[in-house]
């Protein structure tokens, strides 16, 4: 339950809508206002999320220890090989440094690194006082090239230059550089297809990636689970671009495909339904019978296989309420379909990085009276979980302890996650997980009345 | 006694994977423990995002950090408006008895005058009296280690006020679990002493489930009793490592003559003895009988153990108290302290420890300002079998097979964090439970295979 003291901050107003009841636009995409405790975090974060799984890369984070101390190795991004990425590697800045200037530091960090682990690539990351004190990441990065004949990439990712979408720009930037051939001309293309905006969570990214090889689609690099210097490398030979995690390569795909002609589809792998979309979209833009043919196989016999353990938790789960509260745009709009699979409805539903048409999406799919909200807080997730009756809330680790103190079963939704919840497996795993934490019998113990305070009539 | 300071050798351009936090990170910390206060990070957004989402995950409670979320114009003209509008905001959704502010790398390197804006917005707001905390903690000056004394040092210079004196003894604790701090309380009510403990994070950040949420807790120390801290009848401040330049207890010694009795944190036979010991001395009471038997069963538990301890050799990392009073622990129960470790800049911890360390036959290695990779290096040479200290470590497990009993903060990778009791005798005996079993543990995993490898030949 929430107390019911809670002031609100008329800014937030154009943040929050509910359908049906007010037709304004809702607004986002925009700077978090000051003291509203938004849950989001900051340009370099966005950009770090984005690059850390390019597991054979050097991730070096030039400023103060902070930046790389709370980012270090909290993700869930699997690897295939080289384990490079599970370090924080940071130039540490001190007081002497913010006065006289990093560079020099970030000249001799770059040298020890490329002796220590001869990595080919390496990201350099710009934190907040980078971009004050103007250290020159182009000219060092670009001098430490040179010198060592590697790709030493600035990411420009000063925490004040914008909100956690800027930080997925500026990864787009630095990985549109990487992969940029070193000669000139027309690229010479291959029968495969990219696959954007997976990060390779609990082997996610692997899982979609068999179901295509099964369907006969070859990929050429997935951006960027479970992706390296090489593979990277080799982006502008494919044919189609898919994207799964919009919000941070939309920006990608539309500029590969204006410099390296590469069409993109955007597509979804949470949920049954979105899978089976996504898998016939790929194979119809691919074009090739057969493929087509092995695509619809593969659908009926996941489906079938998956169709009945959901049924079975649909059971248990039918008519309870959702609130979900994620990062961007995409996987809200795959959670309302896929709660929907398991009988739940969704009653609230915000992100922090959705983008307009992506809210325009979520307005039509939700039914009237669910509150829609862009860059929440606390306040407002407890004001609106309770307002709306929810059972559970979709989120990441700092939402989860708001949830169970309120009484509110949660599902872990965030980078950190140690199991799928991508294609037909995830979906089970989905199914499972709501199950786990609705029916878990502790919400049972704190409904009970408890002890007595006081002992009447004792003897 | 010489000991190797690894991090003096060579001078090192790289932190390879961090072994500590910024300094607003303590400083909200310090904050959180106080009745009422709500928190506001000044600086760009993602800063109290990664320190929010760090707590919450240690202590699994919701914690709201306000932000001045300063963006691109905020940090060419000055965060004023910023700050001011957060001021607002948060007053206005959690009424808050009292705010602190805490300054970040990009706040303080543009200069931001705290003091001023704050003094002026409670001027125009007509709210004179209304306390607000401000903490200057750049993430380049230190680490969350000097966050936190410094920014508990502020808050006393703040709220404190010359005033008739009274029989209260001032409990300063450095970042110790919520069970420590209970069990601190237990041992001081057992023994009838009034105290003001400061900080008391044992409730706000460690609450009970009750049937209605609400964003505040009640608890936290009072700041009324923080205002009585300079007419107490002495301050017993667990700081043995910290310097003067960030001891509240110093401050309140030269401001209000309170006599300071600065001790190390009471883990082990004789810092405990010396925590009870200064009651004692501070107020002539009686130690009670079931503290006295309380003592007598640690050492029992000691003398039980000590030929399972004698084979540790172990590697001490995390916060300079906590490492301290754990090594003289190890040290007592013939744990052999291999490598002592520290993120922080360390204060006297070298010196206490060259002192208790004393003539043994082997040295011990001790650094200060490392990181893990350094830390990990140290271990391999010197044959560490046990590591204690933060969730963080499980990198000395991953790569060198090393297992970690967690200790301290974070702990990120595990529940419990905020229950881990170890101060006291009861808590010594805890403590030491957990290092014993977990060298039983190894012993029992492996002496069947190695006894075989090592002697069994073929008949």
């Amino acid at each position: 339950m929430a107390e019911n003291n809670t002031g609100t901050i008329s800014e937030r107003d154009g943040f929050i809508v509910t359908k049906g009841k007010n037709k304004k636009q809702l607004q986002c995409d925009t700077d978090s206002s000051a003291g509203c405790v938004s849950q989001r975090a900051c340009v370099y974060c966005g950009a770090r999320v984005v690059l850390n799984p390019v597991t054979d890369a050097v991730h070096l984070v030039h400023g103060p220890i902070g930046c790389s101390s709370y980012t270090w190795d909290i993700r869930g991004s699997l690897s295939s090989g080289a384990e490079l990425y599970r370090n924080s590697f940071c130039t540490d800045l001190k007081e002497r440094d913010v006065i006289f200037g990093g560079g020099p530091k970030l000249t001799v960090a770059i040298d020890e690194l490329v002796e220590k682990y001869q990595a080919k690539l390496i990201f350099v990351y710009s934190t907040c006082i980078v971009g004050v004190i103007g250290d020159d990441l182009e000219a060092i990065c670009s001098a430490a090239s040179r010198k060592h004949n590697i790709e030493v990439i600035p990411v420009e990712s000063s925490g004040f230059i914008g909100n956690k979408s800027a930080g997925y720009r500026a990864a787009g930037d630095a990985l549109l550089r990487l992969i940029e051939p070193a000669e000139q001309g027309a690229v010479e293309k291959t029968d495969t297809i990219n696959y954007l905006g997976d990060f390779n969570l609990a082997g996610e990214a692997w899982i979609i990636q068999n179901y295509l090889r099964e369907m006969g689609v070859k990929i050429n690099v997935t951006f960027t689970g479970d992706s390296t210097y090489e593979t990277l490398k080799l982006a502008p030979k494919a044919k189609l671009n898919i994207i799964q995690c919009a919000g941070s390569m939309i920006y990608m795909a539309t500029k590969m495909e204006e410099l390296y002609n590469i069409p993109y589809v955007q597509i979804s792998f949470l949920g049954i339904e979105d899978t089976a979309t996504s898998l016939r979209k790929i194979a119809a833009a691919m074009g090739d019978e057969t493929m087509i043919r092995k695509t619809e196989e593969l659908i009926l016999r996941e489906t079938n296989r998956v169709e009945s353990i959901i049924k079975s938790y649909r059971k248990k789960l039918e008519g309870k309420k959702a609130a979900v509260y994620v990062g961007g745009g995409f996987k809200a709009i795959s959670l309302i379909k896929q709660f929907r699979e398991i009988g739940i409805d969704v009653v609230m539903i915000g992100t922090q990085t959705g983008r307009a048409e992506e809210y325009d999406t979520i307005d039509t799919l939700v039914d009237d009276g669910t509150v829609i909200l862009d860059d929440a807080n606390p306040a407002e997730l407890e004001r609106f979980m309770m307002e709306k009756g929810a059972n559970l809330l979709v989120g990441g680790v700092k939402e989860r302890p708001l949830a169970y103190k309120l009484g509110v079963a949660f599902i872990d939704h965030n980078h950190d996650r140690k199991h799928p919840l991508s294609g037909f497996e995830g979906a089970v795993n989905f199914a499972e997980e709501v199950y786990t934490t609705v029916c878990s019998p502790v919400w049972n113990s704190l409904r009970t009345k408890g002890i007595d305070k006081v002992v009447k009539d004792h003897g | 006694m010489a000991e190797r300071a690894l991090n003096e050798v060579h001078v090192r351009n790289v932190n390879e994977n961090p072994c500590n936090m910024c300094m607003p990170m303590g400083g909200i910390l310090a904050l959180k423990g106080i009745e009422n206060s709500m928190v506001i990070v000044h600086g760009s957004q993602g800063c109290s995002t990664y320190m929010r989402r760090h707590i919450a995950e240690h202590f699994n409670e919701p914690v709201d950090v306000g932000s001045s979320s300063l963006n691109e114009k905020g940090t060419i003209y000055g965060g004023e408006k910023n700050l001011r509008q957060a001021m607002d905001n948060i007053i206005r959704v959690y009424h808050p008895g009292m705010i602190g502010i805490v300054t970040t790398c990009l706040a303080e390197t543009i200069g931001e005058d705290i003091e001023r804006i704050i003094s002026q917005y409670l001027a125009d707001k007509h709210m004179e009296g209304f306390p607000v905390v401000t903490s200057s903690t750049p993430g380049y000056g230190g680490s969350h280690f000097e966050g936190y004394f410094f920014t508990l040092k502020r808050i006393v210079m703040k709220l404190a006020e010359a005033t008739t004196k009274h029989n209260k003894i001032n409990i300063i604790v450095p970042n110790i679990s919520p069970a420590d701090i209970r069990e601190l309380k237990r041992i001081l009510e057992q023994m009838e002493i009034e105290y003001v403990l400061c900080p008391d994070l044992s409730d706000t950040l460690d609450r009970p489930f009750l049937p209605t949420y609400t964003k505040m807790s009640e608890n936290g120390t009072k700041i009324v009793d923080i205002k009585g801290m300079g007419g107490a009848i002495a301050t017993i401040q667990m700081g043995a490592t910290i310097d003067d330049a960030i001891s509240p207890g110093k401050y309140l010694e030269e401001e209000f003559g309170v006599p300071l009795y600065n001790i190390p944190i009471p883990i082990g036979v004789d810092h405990t003895d010396l925590f009870i010991n200064t009651l004692v001395k501070i107020t002539g009471k009686d130690v009670p009988e079931s503290l006295q038997n309380e003592r007598g069963r640690l050492l029992d538990g000691m003398v039980d153990s000590h030929k399972y301890n004698f084979p540790g050799r172990v590697a001490i990392f995390g916060e300079p108290e906590m490492v301290y009073s754990v090594a003289k622990t190890c040290l007592e129960n013939g744990v052999f302290p291999a490598v002592i470790a520290t993120g922080s800049q360390g204060g006297n911890l070298n010196q206490l420890l060259t002192a208790d360390l004393g003539d043994r036959l082997e040295e011990s290695t001790i650094v200060v300002e490392t990181d893990f990779a350094t830390i990990l290096a140290a271990c391999q040479q010197a044959d560490v079998n046990i590591a204690i200290g933060p969730s963080d470590g499980r990198y000395l497990t991953e790569k060198g097979n090393i297992p970690l009993i967690r200790l301290g903060f974070p702990i990120h990778d595990r529940v419990g964090g905020q229950r881990l009791l170890s101060v006291g005798y009861t808590g010594t005996m805890m403590l030491l439970d957990r290092i014993t079993n977990t060298l039983l543990e190894n012993k029992y995993k492996s002496y069947r295979s190695s006894m075989y490898e090592k002697y069994y030949q073929k008949p």
